[in-house]
């Protein structure tokens, strides 16, 4: 059975749909990357996966194990958290607060897993910081921390390189790779279709053509050809 | 020295100036928990817009006459606060708009009442008294006490144990969302602590200037350090102290006590600006 099972979604917001007939499965182990253009609705399907929104028609589906409040999510920064005291500790240990449910405090398990998490990330040294003061790749790797202390299965990243540089950016699809690796299952919404055609093993494109299958299958269609193309031309 | 020494320790033999204190103190302490979280959710102005809806709560309350007014104020002033902050980001008029004009319109309707049915024959003393705080907090009955330390220590409780799932919904409310926190839950308790703290706060500083106590301390422990933790405990302090010290100062200078605890907040705000602007050169 797949981990995530979406069946005939519409999606769209208002009472007016964008994408219609989305089906696709994510099973263990995979690295799904989700690609289109800007407004094609790669974050309503975010949304709608996280729960957040009810998808118009059709289904979201969670199986082989994993709840739906399990996957670990790593959004796109706020505004609010650019001056938020917190330091990189509080940011990291705020991804039990799912599994808390009414417990107010964190048990000693837990922040011996956060500890963890840092230290995979190779955030160690900056636990005590404050989260404001790090550098966007930093940051970007306190909320991943964050995301696995929420779920040991599925991680959801939305444009996870976004304002990152070029050097930066490669490390962080390096680390999600190794994670990837561990046998988390990867699903990263992305403008970055280089990057999907690297490190993914699935594609799925959404816009005015729908596509789903293996990155393999994906190069071989009109779509992937054009995508090839235009690299060539850039390079 | 020794004279204002010799003064105070007179005037604290008095039970109302040690109720005052004790009030203002447990005040200051509950208003400032909860300053780090609006100012960072962009909901500074809702203490203001608030306690104007209490002002015109308490206008209505004392036309109808009754003996105590907490019975309309209270409620009706908790409901504002949950449709304002936990309503969330889909309403069409968005939050800082919604505030104002609450906010003003309670104001308008409360002075209007005020005018029109005044339950003294002083109609902009109680105005006055209202807006700015009044100068009897030295009249603060045994009941007043008891009511507003055991709602204290309510609210103290709760947000102690709640501080994870503030902190949680505060930072980022869809990752919370997201991974099974029940946010709207959170933002409507959020909500109802701060009602409850506004209309506490309202008698003793005044409407206009309980935001103040509310913002203030977080503000300025927000200069100096870099944990939600440790900008929580300092501003909780800084705000008792800041407002111990307001009313020592009153009662020696015969000053207002509501502006002149906000008077010494803003000092506070200016001192941690400089140590914090030193710190982040050095």
């Amino acid at each position: 059975m797949a981990q995530l099972t979406c069946e005939n979604l519409s999606l769209g917001y208002e009472g007016k749909s964008i994408v219609q007939n989305l089906s696709f499965t994510v099973n263990a182990g995979d690295y799904l990357c989700i690609v289109g253009e800007n407004g094609s609705g790669k974050s309503t399907l975010m949304k709608t996966i996280l729960g957040l929104l009810k998808p118009m028609e059709g289904s979201v589906t969670t199986g082989d194990g994993l709840a739906a409040r399990e996957i670990g999510y790593l959004p796109q920064q706020t505004v609010v958290q650019r001056d938020f005291p917190a330091s990189v500790r509080e940011v990291v240990m705020s991804g039990f607060q799912g599994s808390c449910g009414l417990r107010p405090f964190y048990t000693r398990a837990e922040k011996r897993r956060a500890e963890e998490n840092m230290e995979k990330m190779g955030i160690t040294d900056l636990a005590d910081r404050c989260y404001r003061e790090l550098s966007g790749g930093q940051q970007q790797r306190a909320l991943l921390a964050r995301a696995l202390c929420a779920t040991k299965k599925m991680l959801l990243l939305d444009e996870p390189v976004a304002g990152l540089d070029p050097m930066v950016t490669s490390e962080m699809y390096a680390l999600i790779k190794s994670l990837n690796r561990e046998g988390i299952t990867i699903i990263m919404i992305s403008h970055d279709v280089d990057a999907a055609l690297k490190f993914a093993t699935h594609i799925l494109h959404i816009g005015d053509e729908i596509f789903f299958g293996t990155r393999q299958k994906f190069t071989q269609t009109r779509m992937g050809m054009g995508f090839s193309t235009l690299r060539g031309l850039k390079k | 020295m020794t004279d204002i020494f010799s003064q105070l320790a007179y005037y604290f033999q008095y039970d109302i100036v040690r109720y005052a204190l004790i009030v203002g103190v447990l005040i200051a302490l509950c208003s400032s928990l909860l300053g780090v979280t609006l100012v960072l959710k962009r909901f500074s102005f809702i203490g203001d817009g608030l306690s104007h809806v209490a002002f015109g709560a308490m206008a209505v309350a004392g036309v109808t006459g009754l003996t105590n007014n907490m019975i309309i104020v209270m409620p009706v002033t908790v409901g504002c606060a949950v449709l304002l902050l936990a309503t969330g980001r889909n309403t069409k008029i968005k939050g800082d708009a919604a505030v104002a004009m609450i906010s003003v319109g309670a104001l308008a309707f409360g002075y209007l009442i005020m005018n029109k049915f005044p339950t003294s024959g002083n109609v902009s003393g109680d105005v006055c008294t209202s807006l700015f705080g009044s100068y009897s907090i030295l009249s603060l009955s045994t009941e007043t006490v008891i009511i507003c330390t055991v709602l204290s220590i309510i609210v103290v409780a709760l947000f102690v144990i709640f501080y994870n799932k503030i902190f949680a919904v505060t930072f980022d409310e869809s990752f919370a969302r997201a991974t099974g926190t029940r946010a709207g839950v959170y933002n409507l308790i959020i909500a109802v602590i701060i009602a409850v703290i506004i209309v506490l706060g309202m008698n003793f500083v005044g409407s206009l200037l309980i935001s103040a106590l509310i913002i203030f301390p977080a503000l300025s422990a927000m200069r100096v350090f870099k944990s939600f933790r440790s900008v929580t405990v300092c501003s909780a302090c800084l705000s008792v102290v800041c407002t111990a010290l307001g009313i020592v100062i009153s009662l020696l200078a015969k000053t207002p006590v509501g502006a002149t605890i906000v008077a010494v907040d803003i000092l506070a705000f200016g001192v941690f600006s400089l140590i914090g602007a030193i710190k982040g050169r050095g």
